[in-house]
């Protein structure tokens, strides 16, 4: 393999595995207040490119965007006001059928709203055949969009959460939800605000990915797996740890399709990762003790 | 013995029968059509609801145990041997009587081994497997389960998505019938209809009584009357990690028999069966079922499956699917069919009108 | 435990009975049934669905114009969400309990293989809306299929590829039955036409980036980039090849028959090179072209109706409903086989994929000619001429 053949296949795997972080990101802030995965966590990706592309023939693209992401945000508030908030102490798995419900209820709204075809956003910047070289290998300038977005909200999460009142007060939820609500904070609000928050970090990614992976009703399941996947290899509720887990996800697949036949990547990627689990039960960037307290 | 327990299974039996007499009297046998399919996926879930409600482990991948049962005997039973039934190995296969030469609708003579082997095969596969993968997989706990059985499916998905040999995307098609006993054959023909009624449920009432043996063995009701604590069991000298295994492996050979079983009356199989969506509906079914209560598991697995497949809900059936699910996670998260059931759904929507009952207190 | 028991008796009885309604109609004009089978939700909508709304659309029209030898038609639906056991189920069904003469579809290959020896030990007639090859090979006698044949698009791609000098190719399919047959027919014409195919990939229907797969097959050193796919993703192969700099000219297969594959694909769609059936240039077709009132019809009456681009998708069931229609007139009767055997008898008759002429051996009935060479030009379909 040529240098820059290695250099393409580090780029499609960073391409990828960015997309699957962003998910992740979304599936650990809501584990991180409340406990649970919501496994609608595909559909908010899928509800901003399908809501922001509706919006592009009759205003600007950045406008399209921010309401899509508003509109995606509140019926993530809706979400959590509607379903989960009536329910005291609910177990896990209660918690996962709901949500799982909740995924396919929303692809199949969708689904009869839209339709079954494909859409696309335009490029943020350049087109289709705009292409730039990096050390020989080529890379679209939606790609460093995706990285630019993905790198951007991880920061700015970090800083939120340590950082700002608000942020403290939902990590302060995240570790004793009792003891938070003694102290004063408005657990419930703190919720609310996590799903807020986890739609809109969905449709944003959903916009951004958009002209390149395309918008499709049924394309929130498939990046839920990959996302669930990334956010239990990163060990649950560690948004950094996610992110590196999305990358080596991400190269783990691509590095497999340049040796073996591509139909076989998943079974590739996923025995890795049933073997680090094996392994490390908790996540590669995790301690035992961590995940002995955040079980079932 | 206390043979109570067993009252549901002769409820069970009679209902079966009263179903098969029903539909023959009006002449509406073709519901059996449906009703036979609905039992096999019954099994299945009645595996899973023992090993979700019983042994408190949740399995994302039960739907690639039931592709393995299913495409091993599919493929065993249609890959032809004819051009290699001289080679040694052959000939002593069809002197011991393991072989079948057939031929199919267009006349193309077809010599393949015979299901009673494949079935066997499939279901040795399927221990192996299920202890392979049992044995590490159960350490996990939670989330990191779910992860870990989600995984297994996807690679089973995977592999038979992939594999030239067991058809791809198109699956495996022309499985014959499966001659259980001489006379009596596992088949999709519609002259043996009732026939496959039968043997359907009748493994369905086996499967449930032995689950009820398993249920009320000493590990079995150590774990239940420790509300599922797997500290306290040990330290009553139960070996926890032995018996959530064994069940794990159960439920994965119910899964398999139910998929050898389907496919030979269905005469095929697809890549759709392996899917991840359909181990998430079997486990959504368990818990919408009462998670540990085999016999709304069983109601709602048949009831829920049967208007399914008969494509009741039209465009809107992953739709409907979602909003039982929902409906009853959120009014009756420990199941719709069970005692008190009623009241309790009643209390759920007086809390939901303003000025409600919203202080009382209830124990759940 | 008193009433879980009764609860349990209850609903058995309930879902055995509920639907045992049973219908009484007058005996004349007695509706004539047929059944259709199509993936209108789940993993094929794409097909199933327009396939569904065609159907809809086509019996209004029939029955408008006084049905078929009199009788009013009825079309019963069945959405299959392209798994097999419920288009089995469905079509156990439909043989058995609607009684019905004909079975139209499924919209995939995989669905039809299975109910396939099913309709023809029922013998009912299947039309199937799914294109692999072995739907129609061996003959079933009952089983009939619309699309045209992979073969053709295979041969046509390889023609194509001798004018242009190309002689070394990589292929990329998605993992769909549609996919695996294209590469199956691919790599079985390749030799005769002196093209090698240095390698063949597959690749899964949520893709969502194909640069890898693609930078593996750039590097075998390939003139030209053959994708055999119906799935959307397949529009992320050309964004993907302009991003790589790859700039082999690309073929498609007769599955990129849908103009919204051109929308997502956006300028990368440019100068793509594909077989397909007239449905899509209907309107520069001459005059005196055989097809052409047929095509003009069905494109104007589903845009006009549904507010969407026609899809050859789409066609494909209009071709089943107007093939069956005519059998039965010609049989003048709704006989299971006397209709079989007129709609083997069916010759020059132009549906939206090509001129139909069945015969006992030939139950796809279309020619090679039934394609013609498409490319992408300024965002349409246009013809491709040397």
């Amino acid at each position: 393999m040529s240098f820059e053949q290695v250099l393409q296949y580090i780029f499609s795997g960073i391409t990828v595995g960015s997309i699957y972080a962003v998910v992740a990101i979304g599936f650990n802030i809501i584990y991180n207040s409340t406990g649970i995965i919501n496994f609608a966590q595909g559909e908010f990706v899928m509800m901003g490119g399908i809501i922001a592309h509706s919006f592009t023939p009759t205003m600007p693209l950045f406008l399209a965007v921010v309401l899509a992401v508003v509109i995606t945000t509140a019926v993530g508030s809706l979400i959590e006001l509607v379903f989960i908030r009536s329910l005291k102490n609910p177990s896990v798995l209660r918690m996962i059928i709901i949500t799982i419900g909740l995924s396919i209820l929303i692809r199949e709204i969708a689904l009869h709203i839209w339709d079954e075809k494909i859409r696309a956003l335009p490029f943020f910047t350049g087109s289709e055949v705009t292409s730039i070289t990096i050390f020989g290998a080529h890379i679209s300038p939606q790609v460093l969009w995706v990285l630019g977005i993905t790198a951007l909200i991880v920061v700015a999460l970090q800083f939120f959460f340590y950082f700002t009142f608000t942020g403290q007060a939902m990590r302060a939820c995240a570790a004793n939800r009792k003891a938070a609500s003694l102290c004063g904070i408005n657990t419930r609000k703190m919720v609310n605000l996590s799903f807020c928050l986890s739609a809109a970090i969905g449709a944003v990614a959903g916009c951004t990915v958009s002209p390149l992976t395309q918008t499709h009703y049924a394309m929130g399941t498939p990046l839920a797996i990959k996302g669930f996947t990334v956010a239990i290899l990163g060990g649950l509720g560690n948004s950094t740890a996610a992110v590196l887990a999305g990358l080596l996800l991400g190269l783990l697949e691509s590095f497999s399709i340049s040796l073996l036949p591509m139909a076989y990547k998943d079974v590739i990627a996923i025995s890795i990762l049933l073997l680090i689990l094996f392994f490390r039960p908790g996540g590669l960037f995790q301690s035992r003790q961590i995940v002995a307290l955040k079980s079932f | 013995m206390d043979l109570k327990r067993y009252y549901p299974v002769v409820v069970l039996i009679l209902v079966v029968i009263l179903i098969q007499i029903l539909t023959s009297l009006f002449g509406i046998t073709f519901y059996l059509t449906q009703l036979t399919m609905s039992a096999y996926y019954s099994l299945l879930t009645i595996g899973l609801c023992m090993l979700m409600g019983y042994a408190g482990q949740i399995s994302l991948g039960q739907a690639g145990f039931f592709a393995i049962g299913g495409y091993t005997t599919a493929f065993l039973t249609t890959v032809n041997l004819i051009d290699k039934a001289e080679a040694p190995v052959l000939s002593l296969f069809k002197s011991l009587g393991i072989m079948v030469l057939r031929e199919d609708l267009y006349g193309n003579k077809i010599l393949h081994l015979s299901p009673w082997v494949a079935f066997l095969f499939a279901v040795i596969i399927t221990i192996f497997i299920a202890f392979l993968i049992g044995v590490p997989v159960l350490k996990l706990k939670g989330h990191y389960l779910a992860m870990a059985t989600l995984g297994f499916g996807i690679i089973v998905y995977r592999v038979v998505l992939g594999t030239r040999a067991f058809g791809e995307a198109d699956g495996i098609t022309r499985v014959p019938g499966f001659n259980l006993l001489p006379g009596i054959r596992v088949s999709g023909d519609f002259a043996n209809r009732v026939e496959n009624y039968y043997i359907a449920w009748v493994l369905v009432i086996i499967g449930a009584i032995l689950l009820i043996n398993l249920v009320n063995s000493r590990a079995g009701r150590a774990l239940r009357y420790l509300h599922g604590s797997e500290e306290a069991a040990s330290t009553m000298g139960v070996n926890v990690s032995r018996y959530k295994l064994n069940v794990f492996v159960l439920s994965a050979i119910y899964a398999s028999v139910a998929g050898v079983f389907l496919t030979h009356f269905n005469a095929g199989i697809g890549p759709s069966e392996a899917s991840v969506m359909k181990s998430v509906r079997y486990v959504a079914i368990v818990a919408a079922g009462g998670m540990a209560n085999l016999w709304g598991t069983l109601i709602m697995a048949v009831t829920l499956n049967f208007l399914s497949l008969r494509g009741v809900f039209g465009t809107y059936d992953d739709a409907v699917f979602a909003v039982i699910l929902i409906v009853i996670m959120l009014f009756a998260p420990r199941g719709l069919i069970r005692k008190g059931v009623i009241s309790e759904i009643e209390f759920a929507f007086k809390k939901l009108k303003p000025g409600g009952i919203i202080k009382v207190k209830r124990e759940s | 435990m008193k009433k879980t028991l009764i609860l349990m008796v209850g609903l058995l009885l309930f879902t055995s009975l509920a639907f045992a309604g049973g219908e009484k109609e007058a005996a004349e004009k007695k509706p004539i049934k047929v059944g259709a089978i199509f993936a209108v939700t789940g993993p094929a909508s794409f097909l199933g669905a327009p396939e569904a709304k065609t159907v809809e659309m086509l019996v209004e029209e029939i029955n408008a114009q006084g049905g078929i030898l009199g009788r009013p038609l009825e079309v019963i639906v069945k959405d299959s969400a392209a798994s097999p056991e419920k288009a089995i189920s469905f079509a156990k069904q439909l043989i058995e309990e609607e009684k019905v003469i004909a079975i139209l579809g499924p919209s995939t290959s995989g669905e039809t293989l299975q109910i396939k020896e099913l309709c023809e030990s029922a013998q009912t007639i299947l039309i199937s809306c799914a294109a692999a090859e072995s739907i129609v090979d061996p003959v079933a006698s009952y089983v009939f299929k619309t699309p045209q044949k992979d073969s053709y698009a295979a041969i046509k791609i390889f023609q194509t590829m001798n004018e242009m000098g190309i002689e070394r190719i990589g292929v990329v399919a998605a993992n769909t039955g549609f996919g695996n047959a294209g590469i199956g027919q691919l790599k079985k014409y390749a030799p005769e036409h002196g093209i090698e195919i240095a390698i063949a990939e597959t690749y899964d229907r949520a893709a969502t980036d194909l640069t890898a797969v693609l930078t593996k097959i750039n590097a075998q050193g390939i003139e030209a980039v053959v994708n055999w796919s119906i799935v959307p993703a397949q529009s992320i192969i050309p964004k993907n090849m302009k991003q790589l700099g790859m700039n082999v000219p690309l073929f498609q297969s007769h599955g990129f028959g849908n103009i919204k594959y051109v929308e997502a694909a956006g300028s990368a769609a440019e100068g793509i090179i594909f077989p397909c059936g007239r449905l899509l240039v209907a309107e520069l077709l001459p005059d005196d072209h055989p097809q052409k009132n047929v095509l003009v019809t069905y494109k104007q009456n589903y845009e006009s109706r549904f507010n969407e681009d026609v899809s050859t998708f789409g066609g494909h069931a209009y071709d089943a409903l107007l093939i069956l229609k005519k059998g039965i007139e010609m049989a003048n009767s709704t006989d299971k086989a006397e209709t079989r055997s007129a709609i083997e008898n069916i010759k020059d008759f132009p549906g939206t994929g090509g001129v139909f002429s069945f015969s006992p051996a030939d139950h796809n009935g279309l020619g090679i000619d039934s394609f013609e060479m498409l490319t992408v030009k300024n965002g349409k379909f246009a013809l491709y001429k040397e």
